[in-house]
């Protein structure tokens, strides 16, 4: 029986290694594939346990964290979402997370491991340290001045330091408070179900994802390549361009909407926003010219971070001679984002040459010792500098004596450009008004604001959809807010 | 009985051909440090998942730690050669379930059970002292071997005339307490099949026609009523769908005739019987057929978007556990949902003590049944041996389906995990094996009076 004994004994311990086995193989080679596993809560329960970081601005958060007593415990709130919304985007339980929430999701959430000295030490204790927060370049006066100069009508606002690069103001009219979609559960869902099926999109970023025609704004461009490539060398001179301007290889007749266009000079037609000077000036700088002088603008170019991504602008890079003279005048296939729009203001007002845009300054930890911080990052000359200075008087003209008088301010440079974008199948949509702009205080070296603001609103008279009428009083008020906000930077750690 | 002086010296040296010292300031020492664990274990478990220490901690650390003087004594002075390992690992076991359970109670405060647990193994250390103090020699159970099955049948009838927990027909309830009979039956079978097994292995050994080659027909009249009553049990529980004990108990039966017959060929055909018949169950019975899918494949529920089942969420506390586990208190394990403090208990271990913990966890199971077995060899008696045998294989094929099942490694039958899972009944019946162990220990160590060392 002793031997049968021992078998058993054998035989038992035998069913103790293949538990040690399996037990390692679940605990160690399968580990990770289990943690990753979407229906394991683990992951979810982890990042909302602490209370999320905020998102600053002018040193304040616009965001905060609220407890649910909930498995997942933190829910995100917003302090002013809808004004707020195209900057931070949602933080959402359900849904996941949009714009600088997503961009800067690793601090926010306390993931990123330069929120800890000893990051391996979190590992090994298997905590994580608190949300870092994230402070934005987005100053409060200009954003609200921006959201309040749309007051509702759809549209958006992008306002640049042109300088620098940094976004002064990032506005998505109308918007939506992404509170309602913080947490789980049903009243969630038809939240975002209904914020989904609203026609008025609020949830799409207007200004860094939607593109629109540029209409006439696009003509600063195609100024600048003509500048630029010698074609015209003196603005003052006669063009000796017909009206209406036949386009090349039809017998299509380009009218204007302005008066005294025939035979304007280049300075005229900005001035006034001679479509067929324009056109006849994009067609002589040619297809080539046309299309690198657009894509050192920044047009045609995947992937801009800001650090959200921005959807590409668009200009042809394969047309015909008369579909190139109404791209030049931000017609045809020309599509840009208000955001790019506002960066060819920038890149004028700076001298030619082009900031990337950037809306996260810096990083801090929970305790304010920095994370990462953002520079100034170059994206190259956009024209000469004689060209910018020569650009910049033009531009001035168009709001000290031109199509665009409602944007001036008193005490300040102000240049701009209006535009009025035909859309829909044979023009029918409700065209778009856009102005950009730049406005430099008089005693000032450097400018303070470039600003785009389009409105594609429906709902208004049709005259007045025009960029004067429409969208120069919204710049003006962003760009006085912007000279007169005093520098605010994010208060020091 | 020199016991009572020992603290103060060792007994007086045994006679030279006996077998070990008996070893009581050892078992002290032990059991010291598995109070100490399991106090520190409740202390942390506080201070974790609340920040404070638990208010009655010294009421608590006072409790346990008397419980384990008074099972002390009780070996010291009725046990004093007992092996002094098997009380210290069921008092470590007993102190860690605990802290299990009451770290389970943190994240489920509607439905404390540790107050009830604690009540229960206080219970199960009662009762060891009494069987440890009552039972002076482990022989006497013998005579008890026909009325020991009557009751044993009786208690697994009795739940089928209650209504179903969960599905299952295991339980009595009256008075507001809930009870598990079928628990103590396997102790009862065992005692039944060793003192039949003993009484008869010579004519199941040696008798019999033979068939072919080595292998002979086991004679009728002397299988027939054991392979009745293990029928008859097994029956019982296929009816209540307890599959867990059935599968202990068929395993308990052919380790048992094994043991008792050497009779490796017939062994064989059993398993593959077994094998078959589990085939069969498995396919035809949808209770069953699901645990096997379930085991095959247990993420299928997530694919069907109908979220993760227990076992998927058993796998998954295992998996955040890893090496070294999230630390007490620290885990997520209550995502298992119900069971997670008895069937699943070690789930918790897993996720929380990593496997390093688990892995030191089965092997105190491991030593525990090692010492049975051991003294299952060092007895003189047959049915010493073949008790001593089953009641560590009960533990050892307790362990196994349950761990085995709630790691993936077998299909999930229900059962609980002895010493660390929830349930009153598992706990005192868990305290009975052990001091059955520790009575048989003591026999097996005993220095022999010469003339029953001529046996």
């Amino acid at each position: 029986m002793i031997r049968y004994i021992r078998w058993c004994a054998y035989f038992c311990a035998l069913l103790l290694l293949a538990l040690l086995v399996n037990i390692a193989r679940v605990q160690v080679w399968e580990s990770a594939a289990y943690g990753a596993n979407p229906a394991n809560k683990r992951a979810a329960i982890a990042r909302y346990a602490e209370p999320r970081g905020d998102i600053l601005v002018d040193g304040r958060p616009v965001t905060g964290s609220r407890d649910s007593g909930q498995l997942l415990r933190h829910e995100r709130t917003y302090v002013n979402g809808p004004l707020y919304a195209p900057v931070t985007g949602f933080s959402s339980q359900t849904y996941g997370t949009s714009f600088v929430e997503r961009a800067e999701d690793a601090v926010l959430s306390g993931t990123d491991p330069g929120l800890s000295a000893f990051p391996l030490w979190y590992d090994l204790a298997r905590g994580r340290p608190a949300g870092g927060n994230a402070a934005t370049t987005v100053r409060a006066a200009v954003q609200r001045a921006a959201y309040a100069g749309l007051g509702g009508k759809r549209g958006a606002v992008a306002a640049l330091e042109p300088a620098t690069g940094k976004i002064l103001a990032l506005v998505s009219s109308p918007s939506y408070d992404p509170n309602v979609l913080s947490g789980t559960g049903p009243r969630v869902e038809a939240a975002w179900t209904a914020l989904n099926e609203d026609p008025a999109r609020p949830m799409l970023n207007r200004a860094l994802r939607e593109t629109y025609p540029p209409g006439s704004t696009f003509k600063i461009v195609t100024a600048a390549a003509a500048l630029d490539a010698g074609v015209v060398t003196d603005v003052d001179a006669p063009t000796r361009t017909p009206d209406p301007y036949p386009l090349p290889g039809t017998s299509t007749l380009l009218p204007n909407a302005a008066t005294g266009c025939e035979d304007a000079s280049m300075a005229e037609a900005v001035q006034w926003s001679c479509n067929t000077v324009m056109a006849k000036i994009g067609v002589r700088v040619g297809l080539r010219g046309m299309v690198d002088a657009a894509r050192r603008f920044g047009f045609n170019t995947e992937g801009l971070r800001v650090p959200s991504w921005v959807s590409r602008s668009n200009f042809d890079t394969d047309m015909s001679l008369d579909q190139l003279a109404l791209s030049s005048i931000g017609q045809f296939n020309t599509r840009a984002t208000p955001l790019q729009m506002a960066m060819v203001a920038a890149a004028v007002a700076n001298g030619g040459e082009l900031a990337s845009p950037y809306l996260v300054e810096h990083t801090t930890q929970d305790d304010g010792s920095p994370v990462r911080r953002s520079g100034r990052r170059s994206l190259g000359r956009a024209m000469n500098p004689a060209t910018a200075l020569r650009m910049q008087e033009l531009m001035v003209k168009v709001v000290e004596n031109g199509t665009g008088k409602n944007a001036a301010i008193p005490g300040a440079v102000v240049g701009g450009k209006t535009g009025t974008a035909q859309h829909g199948v044979g023009n029918a949509g409700t065209p778009y008004a856009w102005f950009i702009s730049w406005a430099r205080a008089q005693d000032a070296a450097q400018p303070a604001v470039a600003v785009a603001v389009v409105v594609e609103d429906a709902s208004a008279n049709r005259g007045d959809i025009s960029g004067n009428g429409a969208a120069a009083p919204i710049a003006r008020a962003v760009m006085e807010a912007a000279l007169t906000a005093p520098g605010a930077r994010p208060r020091a750690p | 009985m020199t016991a009572l002086t020992a603290k103060v010296a060792e007994p007086s040296p045994p006679p030279p051909e006996a077998g070990a010292p008996p070893r009581r300031g050892v078992e002290l020492a032990l059991l010291a440090g598995a109070v100490l664990i399991s106090v520190l274990g409740h202390l942390h478990v506080g201070l974790a998942t609340t920040g404070r220490i638990p208010a009655p901690a010294d009421r608590y650390a006072v409790g346990l730690a008397a419980a384990a003087l008074l099972a002390h004594l009780a070996v010291r002075i009725r046990a004093p050669y007992a092996d002094p390992l098997v009380l210290p690992i069921a008092v470590l076991l007993n102190g860690l379930g605990l802290v299990l359970i009451q770290r389970l109670d943190a994240s489920t405060p509607g439905h404390p059970t540790a107050g009830d647990q604690l009540l229960w193994s206080a219970l199960g250390v009662g009762l060891f002292v009494l069987v440890v103090v009552l039972l002076r020699d482990h022989r006497v159970l013998q005579r008890y071997a026909y009325l020991s099955v009557a009751t044993a049948l009786v208690l697994m009838l009795v739940p089928v005339f209650f209504p179903a927990v969960n599905g299952a027909h295991i339980w009595i309830r009256f008075a507001g307490l809930s009870f598990q009979p079928g628990e103590f039956a396997k102790i009862l079978l065992a005692v039944f099949f060793a003192a039949y097994l003993a009484a008869n292995r010579t004519a199941l050994a040696l008798t019999g026609r033979r068939l072919f080659w080595k292998l002979r027909l086991l004679p009728g009249r002397v299988l027939g009523p054991i392979l009745a009553i293990w029928l008859l049990s097994v029956g019982l529980l296929v009816l209540e769908r307890d599959l867990g004990t059935s599968l202990l108990f068929f395993g308990l039966f052919v380790i048992m005739l094994f043991t008792a017959t050497g009779r490796i060929g017939w062994i064989a055909i059993g398993l593959l019987l077994a094998a078959l018949g589990a085939y069969a169950v498995a396919t035809l019975e949808p209770h069953v057929n699901s645990r096997v899918e379930d085991w095959l494949n247990p993420f299928a529920s997530i694919e069907r978007g109908e979220g993760p089942g227990q076992l998927a969420q058993s796998l998954f506390a295992f998996g955040a556990g890893g090496l070294l586990g999230s630390g007490l208190g620290r885990g997520e394990s209550f995502l298992i949902g119900f069971a997670a403090k008895s069937d699943f208990i070690l789930a918790t271990a897993g996720e929380e003590l990593g496997l390093v913990g688990i892995t030191a966890i089965l092997l105190l199971y491991g030593l525990l049944v090692a010492r049975g077995f051991r003294a299952g060899l060092a007895l003189r008696d047959p049915f010493g041996r073949l008790l001593a045998t089953g009641l560590a294989s009960i533990v050892a094929l307790q362990v196994f389906v349950i761990a085995g099942g709630v790691t993936g490694l077998i299909p999930l039958t229900g059962m609980a995990m002895p010493f660390l899972a929830q349930g009153g009944s598992s706990v005192v019946t868990n305290w009975i094996i052990v001091a059955l162990l520790v009575r048989l220990s003591d026999s097996a160590r005993r220095p022999r009076p010469a003339q029953e060392a001529a046996e």
